[in-house]
């Protein structure tokens, strides 16, 4: 009886101390939120200018990132943004816990990505950015929720004008370089791409598309074939895109897909491939030529730096090789004779105002998608590009 | 003698036998105990890997509670955990051994998303009302299915349950890229998100599903323990020839009880969609129909056990949560954490029902 009654007294103190522990949380942060509605009453009666000049304290700023993968896979997509996120902290100074990182996040996963932002708003983050395309709605609504927070989304095409914009940036610029690295190594002529998505998807086509131009600005013979995984990242599926390639008879495998399986495939095959996000010479040392990459640190810092000194205005980015935002990574020792001086004189013109989607350009279907004089708006770049150009083909 | 030498190679050397009932007393102090070797044990991972258990545990149980908005995050994670676990009570109880609820949670999903997509118009209170009995029938009719076919021609549910999630969960898949496809997402696959039309209502600051799962858990009980129903699935769940002895339509037992745990599961599907996710997406359930066995078996069928134990579960979780991002860990770390913590729970539970019993040797 004695022990029945013990046990029930502590279970019954342990119960009160939890509640006693929780409402006092809930007044210090009810008494919090009184104090940021006042002060945003006054900030109302101020002009609207004067709202976007406050900035944060410098000990009180935090960052949040919500990554698809893990930045530990070392390789891809996730590794690159963390990257940025890596040099944006060295650029601000910020330090370990001022950034809080959201791993393995699926972006199908609408409860999971709401859950992982809201921990980030938990941990009092002022920025956060998503870098996957799937977290756009989401963010959307959270926006919506938390007006003081700033949501930043990568790839999409919503944003808010005030605190939830989208970056991206004109990878087509490196892969136009990627497909010369191709073109002037290619055998067969005939050249594998491994794609995430099909013809419906803006950004994979375009890149496709670039790519190809790239190979025929150096190799007009060679051929561009496309194989769609409809996923973003699955190293099993990729890995089988490429072998289906290979064995068509493609010397060259591109990819735009996350993971290093088909440079290793193209490795197991003793030939060669273009990888994509982060140098992946390290991961198919005698296979891989060069990858277009990102270095997302340019928008990170600049976009964390605005939040911090309070001159956020909101606007999307799309930053280009003319920024440093894409590059390619450094040729290896795979790449056919005069590639480099190839590279160079392509990313001259292109940082000198050379479109590439630009001229008279036909889709692989015979219709003109592009007049001579003319060039294709940003807008239907990042929206509508839905054909593929003349020398590639589906498989 | 050759007779009872035969008897003695037969016998195994280990056999597991039930245990005669022990006390509350005794079993809570049983789960106690269980609970300190688990935190023990975790203890010697953290410190193998690198890291203060002190801090790693302290950051747990802060991380679940430390402010309004983390405690509204550990409500939610427990909202469809709870709810689950109530529907999966009443097929247990029948000892039908329901492993479906995962497939009922997403059927409940789809059937009050069709609603939430395609007829928003409607007025917010109807549509969410219809919203509400569509899960219920989308998860009734998944449980309905196998209690069908195991009284019509006697399969075996546990396995019939189990090939039903992957077929809910491909269903979707297919709604994603095929007719229910968002026009606007430019060649993503993905479902619209709903308009704030078909959102459940926020009661202080998180979906009414909670609400929703407290009245369940005082139905679920007073289902279980007063009506005549209720009865009739405990005798059920004893043995079938009682129940037929007594008079009882066995088969319609079956299917009712059935129709009614996949329809609370369903439930939980519909406050996922229309409280959490906003839109229908293949993590919808998210295996939390898995984790509701365990919590309905932890909890000895009891509802409102369960709602202890469901809160207890979602504190780990969201813990494990905050201590990832907070000590850089890896999401497999945390898996690991709490894979020692349920083994050791589960342990002891297994030893508070049966025993071990070593073969005899052999006398001369």
């Amino acid at each position: 009886m004695f022990k029945k009654l013990l046990s029930m007294i502590v279970v019954a103190t342990m119960v009160l101390s939890l509640a006693a522990c929780g409402t006092k949380k809930e007044a210090t942060t009810e008494t919090t939120a009184t104090e940021t509605t006042a002060t945003d009453a006054v900030a109302t009666e101020a002009p609207a200018a004067e709202q976007t000049t406050k900035g944060i304290p410098m000990e009180d700023f935090k960052v949040g990132v919500i990554h698809i993968g893990d930045p530990a896979d070392g390789a891809g997509y996730t590794f690159a943004h963390d990257q940025g996120i890596v040099a944006m902290q060295a650029a601000l100074g910020l330090s370990d816990d001022q950034v809080i990182r959201k791993n393995n996040v699926n972006d199908t996963d609408a409860v999971a990505i709401r859950t992982a932002i809201e921990e980030c708003i938990e941990e009092g983050a002022d920025i956060i950015f998503g870098t996957s395309w799937g977290y756009m709605d989401t963010m959307e609504q959270l926006a919506a929720e938390y007006p003081d927070v700033v949501f930043s989304h990568a790839s999409g095409y919503k944003s808010n004008g005030t605190n939830f914009n989208n970056y991206f940036g004109r990878i087509y610029q490196a892969r136009y370089l990627a497909g010369i690295a191709a073109g002037m190594k290619t055998q067969s002529d005939m050249i594998g791409f491994v794609a995430a998505m099909g013809i419906d998807n803006s950004e994979v086509t375009g890149g496709i598309n670039a790519f190809a131009m790239g190979v025929e600005s150096v190799n007009p013979d060679a051929k561009v074939y496309v194989k769609v995984t409809n996923t973003w990242f699955d190293p099993t599926l990729e890995g089988q895109a490429a072998e289906a390639l290979l064995d068509l008879g493609c010397d060259v495998i591109a990819q735009h897909a996350d993971t290093t399986a088909p440079q290793m495939a193209a490795q197991n095959r003793g030939v060669w491939g273009c990888g994509y996000n982060s140098d992946m010479t390290k991961d198919a040392p005698s296979a891989h030529l060069t990858a277009p990459i990102w270095n997302w640190g340019v928008y990170y810092t600049m976009a964390a730096k605005a939040v911090l000194e309070g001159t956020w205005t909101g606007e999307n980015y799309y930053g280009g090789m003319a920024e440093g935002l894409v590059d390619i990574s450094p040729l290896s020792a795979n790449c056919a004779e005069g590639t480099q001086e190839a590279i160079d004189a392509a990313k001259q013109k292109i940082i000198g105002g050379f479109k590439i989607f630009e001229g008279d350009l036909y889709d692989n279907q015979g219709n003109q998608v592009c007049k001579a004089g003319e060039f294709i708006s940003d807008a239907d770049i990042t929206g509508a590009m839905n054909w593929y150009y003349k020398t590639v083909e589906v498989k | 003698m050759s007779n009872s030498e035969d008897k003695i190679k037969r016998e195994p050397l280990l056999r597991v036998a039930k245990k005669a009932e022990i006390s509350v007393s005794k079993t809570m102090g049983l789960t106690l105990l269980a609970l300190a070797l688990a935190i023990v044990a975790g203890g010697i991972f953290l410190l193998v890997i690198g890291q203060n258990p002190f801090k790693v545990y302290g950051t747990i149980v802060h991380g679940a509670w430390r402010s309004k908005l983390a405690i509204q995050g550990t409500i939610k994670i427990a909202i469809p955990l709870l709810i689950a676990s109530l529907g999966i009570t009443l097929a247990f109880q029948m000892k039908f051994w329901n492993i479906g609820a995962e497939g009922q949670i997403i059927m409940g999903g789809i059937f009050a998303s069709y609603f939430a997509l395609f007829f928003d118009q409607l007025p917010h209170t109807i549509l969410l009302l219809i919203m509400f009995l569509a899960g219920m029938v989308g998860g009734g009719l998944w449980g309905l299915i196998p209690a069908y076919f195991k009284t019509k021609f006697g399969t075996n549910e546990t396995l019939f349950t189990l090939m039903l999630n992957y077929i809910a969960l491909y269903t979707i898949k297919f709604l994603t890229e095929g007719p229910w496809h968002d026009p606007e997402s430019s060649g993503f696959p993905k479902i619209a998100s709903f308009t704030p039309n078909a959102r459940l209502d926020k009661i202080f600051g998180v979906h009414a599903g909670w609400l929703i799962g407290l009245i369940l858990v005082l139905v679920v009980y007073i289902y279980i323990r007063f009506t005549k129903h209720g009865y009739e699935i405990s005798v059920v769940g004893e043995s079938v020839n009682t129940a037929r002895y007594a008079g009882m339509n066995v088969k319609k037992i079956m299917m009712r009880t059935m129709f009614l745990s996949g329809a609370i599961c369903g439930i939980a599907g519909m406050t996922q969609v229309s409280g959490a996710a906003y839109t229908l997406g293949e993590g919808v359930a998210g295996g939390v129909g898995f984790t509701a066995i365990t919590v309905a078996w932890l909890s000895k069928l009891n509802p409102v056990v369960i709602l202890i134990v469901t809160v207890l579960f979602s504190m780990l979780e969201k813990g494990c949560s905050v201590m990832q991002s907070a000590f850089g860990l890896s999401a497999a770390t945390s898996g690991i954490l709490q894979g020692i913590i349920l083994f050791f729970v589960l342990a002891f539970d297994f030893f508070t029902r049966y025993r071990f019993i070593l073969r005899k040797g052999r006398k001369a």
